[in-house]
């Protein structure tokens, strides 16, 4: 019962996405130049997140492993599968986001569609993936679907969060003066590295 | 009908230094910075992407002209992870330390931005010779890069290269330590905002008369 919780809490400041694995660094960087846009995407990975992994987990255990439905190990198959299910629900997300919020899908643009080959996605299968296997006492282990359904959603806040902050400190990192050959990208890889190691503080937490 | 030819030959060298992959276009920064806390899951990653950017490039050239054009994303997807299958199973097979190293890092080269990236800007348009020369070169751009970052991690983080010590016992008697923070995950970041000051001052002074 109080697994998924831990779990919930690991996902989001502990193992988070960017600080801890560095998933889906290339719309982070990106689009994190306002805090709108930011939050907007960060609502967009945390959907397409909690679809996905919890489908690729069914998938994983009830067709694709030994005691699956097919009863033999297909999981050779699972990259060309995920990334399947990934496209086909960004598709999906892209259409209703386009139907319900015309204003948050112009802002968003080309990066929506681009969900679909963020790492942070596709990283979360393959770690969920990864840590059906473990062993259960472990504090990352995945048992149940609510353990994914939590691990799915912890990612993606904790992704959101980090998104945010970057998008703040770049809203006030304007005014400042930085160095000319720093500006731009370098800085904002150095202020996510200090932010990363804020985030190290988490790591010794027992939950 | 010279195999390198200018324009073939400007494919190849470009993304090795004006147009960077990692430093000048922003792509594939992900398994950038988490495999290169030591030498050898670098390069072994480099030269992974390489062949499958290289082998990629070639096999959406040759299809460039059967794919509907509302669909290509996926079939590029699926291109793609098909040959990431095939690269990560030779791994398990002849380096299984290095790809248990590596670990989920390999499954996702199929979400890294190079790869789509040059599909949908090169390889759709080009012929085969120069989609090929365009792949190894964006897959090199990228491997330098990396052995560069873990160079510096592994060097300063556990003084070793490649496993084998090279900072002399007496360094540490003298009172050198090693930096353990090189080896956590906030370096790597930080590192490789250095390499694009590096990179961008490098750049900035040779375009000035």
């Amino acid at each position: 019962m109080e697994h998924f919780i831990s779990l919930f809490v690991r996902s989001i400041f502990v193992d988070n996405m960017i600080f801890a694995f560095f998933l889906g660094m290339c719309s982070y960087l990106a689009v994190s130049k306002s805090v709108k846009t930011a939050f907007g995407l960060g609502i967009a990975v945390t959907f397409v997140l909690l679809v996905t992994v919890p489908v690729d987990w069914l998938l994983q255990t009830k067709v694709l492993s030994e005691d699956g439905l097919l009863g033999i190990d297909l999981s050779y198959l699972s990259f060309i599968l995920f990334i399947a299910v990934i496209a086909g629900i960004v598709q999906l997300v892209e259409m209703l986001v386009e139907r319900f919020s015309p204003s948050l899908y112009a802002a968003l643009g080309i990066f929506l569609p681009l969900i679909a080959v963020n790492c942070a996605i596709m990283g979360a299968s393959l770690f969920m993936q990864q840590r059906i296997n473990l062993d259960p006492a472990n504090t990352q282990f995945i048992g149940g679907f609510s353990d994914c359904i939590a691990y799915a959603l912890g990612s993606g806040i904790g992704w959101m969060l980090a998104i945010v902050s970057l998008a703040a400190i770049r809203e006030k990192m304007a005014y400042t003066d930085v160095p000319q050959n720093l500006r731009g990208l370098g800085i904002t890889f150095i202020t996510v590295g200090l932010m990363a190691m804020a985030f190290m503080c988490f790591s010794g937490m027992k939950i | 009908m010279a195999f390198l030819s200018k324009q073939n030959k400007e494919a190849l060298v470009e993304p090795l230094n004006r147009n960077n992959p990692i430093v000048a276009q922003v792509l594939g920064i992900c398994s950038a910075l988490a495999v290169t806390a030591q030498l050898k899951p670098a390069i072994v990653m480099g030269l992974s992407v390489t062949v499958i950017t290289a082998m990629a490039n070639v096999v959406i050239s040759l299809l460039r002209n059967t794919i509907p054009n509302r669909i290509r994303i996926i079939v590029q997807l699926v291109v793609v992870a098909a040959l990431v299958t095939i690269v990560s199973m030779v791994l398990k097979a002849f380096l299984y330390d290095v790809s248990v190293q590596l670990s989920v890092y390999v499954g996702l080269i199929i979400t890294n931005c190079i790869l789509m990236g040059r599909l949908e800007a090169f390889a759709m348009q080009q012929k085969v010779l120069p989609s090929l020369l365009d792949g190894i070169g964006n897959g090199l751009g990228y491997a330098w890069i990396l052995v560069v970052v873990a160079f510096f991690r592994e060097l300063l983080g556990n003084g070793t290269l490649l496993g084998y010590t090279v900072i002399p016992q007496g360094a540490y008697d003298l009172g050198y330590m090693n930096n353990g923070m090189m080896t956590m995950p906030a370096m790597a970041l930080i590192i490789v905002g250095c390499v694009i000051w590096a990179n961008c001052a490098f750049n900035n002074r040779k375009n000035k008369p």
